[in-house]
């Protein structure tokens, strides 16, 4: 670890808190239907898109009439990416000429991408044509990513109302989202990605003839565009298939700080938002607060690791850190800070390779989507995530002083606390689930490709990222085969859908009750006792639930290296 | 429910439209003009033929020029296409070699390649960027300790005094922006174009 390493470290840190306020006040504006600076160009095409669709703006919905319209946009979207990618052979835009893919990796791939997930069992070069890349993934990429902050945003309205039965408008929220937040973000986003060296063509695959003679097919595509919208939306899945590694995805180091800060910058900023909304920016800052700790923890720890090194390495007296799967543009720093954000949210691209990490830099991106992707996280669903453990956490304080807990004027009764848990269990299920059906499953088994104990961590690593709709991967392991391409379908599906929809049963009930003025009584929720206990649910939850599955894996691991032994 | 179906298929379609054509397409328009060069892939010419890109690294054997880390991309077996073969700087197929830690395989590869460059160049230790491979495995850069490592090599096959390509080295080393953000690196073919040219 070095100083300088530490300082780029802050100085990212800074930049996230500098940028939360100013984006939160102008997202909070957007969802409350006011206008902005943006309006003059943009409210002429929302109008247009509300009168074709036949949406009365002015009509807010019930929870669960949010919640179904969510559900049938995203049965649309599934639709059309799968078909896009089973009919690709004969569709234009495909100057590699890339054929049908088959029907379990395109299922996989759709779920993938509605869910936010996008995790990537396709080689993005060699499987997919510019079309299905555009019209399928970056569409999706924009519109799962509106969705999450939307749904964020419907929660948030939960605790800000008082006795109303409505929680918004689905089809207004997601059309200025996508209008008003992501659209000209992304726009002059691209343009800084291509100024820095990121392709934007139609063009062909380029034939270059090496200096030593040689030939090299060179991908391009219209990756900006892309790129742009994969890290603002924390949708992670890359053009290329090492993603964020490949120099045509992230060509500089400056471009690599920029992606990292837009990774967090939304997610960030909703804590924001819900302080606005809740009418005490201070509420905000306390969950940033909780967000802020855990993460920290987790960077000083990859970064010690990574740092470190192996003990192969040192063995052979190599030194400067674990460079096996990084970039040397990137190097540790930049490389462990960039896993531990893009696990941190629900981000999943790497600009390094995780199965290549030490074993205990590489267990806290597991980590990180083991608790939940609840630090900072997915955009919306970072946020939604963070709000049930909170809820969790009032519950647990209430029981120690025996009184009915409350959160921003908000009464916390059986009904929220079961919807919570509810969501929250759902992780495991799936996670630890599918992991011990895979172990068992020679045919599983034999898709692992590294030995040992690091052999289990691709596969619990692979259910983990595809429940918590990250992305990321211990790509070692073969995952497009059906086995894989199926179950981790299902549990992307289960881990957004079954955590979306008690969330917003939470949200319904609470716009329905009554808001209740502090007392002497109210445990303030702003201050820094507040925060440690949020901490501790967290970390006690995600401990208990999944330090076995750990001690199996990384840990196992991290003792064996350091006896010496390897696989 | 039922006047949820009309939205969500037409302001599905519709937002498909905007961000997954008109968004990419007008991008793709502009940034050609704005930032041409960048746009098509930042390639390099050499007598009117495409030689490479200066942000893809591309292999390199040849003992007169400076080396690239090793590279762990794969590509589809000529003879057998369900099964891949190892194709260095395979830029059509991007990936890391996923070893883990506790690799034997990791760790026999990297013995053999410590030993092969410590017979090289016995003086210095061996930088740790020249024996691991990339994320990407088109890494374009090597650390300027990696640099610096093959400097007697690529001076005495181009009959140079050391102390001359040392200088062509620092001249092409970058450091870090703002003294801060990322690390100093050497991109090779950049290096190898210089030191062609100077040979000339």
């Amino acid at each position: 670890m070095t100083v300088i390493g530490w300082l780029q470290i802050i100085l990212f840190c800074a930049i996230i808190v500098a940028l939360a306020k100013p984006l939160g006040w102008y997202m909070t504006l957007v969802f409350n239907g006011e206008r902005t600076f943006l309006s003059p160009v943009l409210r002429p095409v929302e109008s247009g898109l509300y009168l074709m669709s036949g949406v009365d703006e002015t009509r807010e919905q019930h929870w669960l009439t949010y919640t179904v319209a969510m559900l049938l946009f995203h049965v649309g979207g599934f639709l059309i990416i799968y078909g896009l990618m089973r009919m690709q052979g004969v569709l234009p835009f495909n100057p590699a000429g890339q054929g049908a893919v088959a029907e379990d990796l395109s299922f996989n791939t759709a779920i993938s991408f509605i869910t936010n997930t996008n995790w990537q069992n396709y080689g993005g070069e060699s499987t997919l044509s510019y079309l299905v890349q555009m019209l399928g993934l970056t569409h999706q990429n924009f519109l799962s990513a509106a969705t999450g902050i939307v749904l964020a945003v419907a929660l948030i309205r939960g605790f800000s109302r008082a006795s109303m039965r409505t929680v918004g408008n689905f089809w207004v929220d997601v059309t200025r989202c996508t209008l008003y937040v992501l659209l000209p973000i992304c726009i002059v986003y691209t343009l800084f990605l291509v100024w820095d060296g990121i392709p934007q063509t139609l063009g062909d695959y380029v034939e270059a003839t090496t200096l030593e003679g040689a030939k090299q097919t060179i991908a391009v595509g219209p990756v900006a565009s892309q790129v742009a919208i994969k890290m603002l939306g924390t949708n992670g899945g890359g053009f290329f298939n090492a993603n964020a590694a490949h120099p045509f995805e992230n060509p500089t180091a400056l471009c690599n700080f920029v992606q990292m800060i837009s990774i967090f910058a939304l997610g960030a900023a909703l804590t924001n938002v819900f302080g606005r909304m809740v009418g005490n920016q201070r509420q905000g800052w306390a969950i940033l607060s909780v967000m802020g700790v855990l993460f920290l923890a987790g960077v000083a720890v990859t970064y010690w690791a990574e740092a470190s090194g192996t003990t192969t390495l040192q063995a052979l007296g190599l030194t400067g850190g674990n460079m096996e799967g990084k970039e040397v543009r990137f190097g540790i720093v930049a490389s462990s800070l960039f896993a531990v954000v893009t696990t941190a949210a629900s981000c999943g691209a790497v600009n390094a390779m995780h199965d290549s990490f030490t074993a205990l830099g590489g267990m806290i991106p597991l980590i990180n989507i083991e608790l939940g992707e609840i630090i900072v996280g997915g955009v919306g669903a970072g946020l939604y995530g963070m709000l049930l453990f909170v809820i969790l956490a009032i519950f647990v304080a209430g029981l120690m002083v025996g009184r009915t807990p409350e959160y921003v004027g908000k009464k916390i009764e059986a009904r929220e606390v079961k919807m919570a848990m509810l969501a929250i269990l759902v992780l495991p299920l799936m996670i630890l689930g599918w992991t011990a059906v895979a172990v068992v499953l020679p045919s599983a088994v034999a898709s692992m490709a590294n030995a040992g104990p690091h052999g289990f961590t691709e596969v619990l690593y692979a259910y983990t990222s595809q429940t918590g709709n990250n992305g990321s991967a211990f790509a070692g392991l073969t995952g497009n085969t059906p086995f894989y391409n199926i179950t981790g379908g299902l549990s992307m599906f289960v881990g957004r859908f079954f955590m979306i929809v008690p969330a917003m049963a939470i949200a319904g009930s609470l716009a329905e009750k009554k808001s209740i003025p502090p007392s002497m009584g109210t445990f303030p929720t702003t201050g820094g006792l507040f925060v440690g206990l949020v901490v501790g649910v967290i970390l006690i939850m995600g401990g208990l639930t999944f330090f076995p599955a750990l001690a199996l894996g990384p840990i196992v691991e991290h003792l064996a290296m350091n006896a010496g032994q390897i696989f | 429910m039922l006047r949820e179906i009309r939205p969500a298929i037409v302001l599905l379609l519709a937002l498909t439209a905007i961000t997954g054509l008109a968004y990419p397409l007008a991008m793709t328009g502009i940034a050609g003009v704005l930032f041409p060069t960048q746009a098509q892939g930042s390639l390099i010419e050499k007598d009117g033929k495409v030689i490479g890109s200066t942000l893809i690294g591309q292999e390199f054997e040849d003992d007169k020029y400076f080396h690239g880390r090793p590279s762990a991309t794969l590509a589809p077996d000529p003879a057998d296409s369900t099964k891949t073969v190892s194709a260095p700087y395979n830029a059509a197929n991007s990936g890391g070699s996923n070893l883990g830690p506790t690799s034997k395989a990791l760790a026999d590869r990297l013995k053999e390649d410590v030993d092969r460059l410590k017979a090289e160049n016995p003086n210095v230790a061996v930088p740790v960027d020249l024996v691991t491979t990339s994320g990407s495995g088109l890494d374009p850069h090597i650390s300027p300790e990696a640099a610096q490592f093959q400097v007697p090599r690529v001076a005495k096959v181009r009959s140079m005094s050391e102390e001359s390509v040392r200088q062509i080295v620092a001249a092409n080393t970058e450091g870090r922006l703002l003294g801060l953000i990322g690390e100093p690196r050497v991109n090779v073919l950049a290096l190898n174009l210089v030191l062609d040219k100077a040979a000339k």
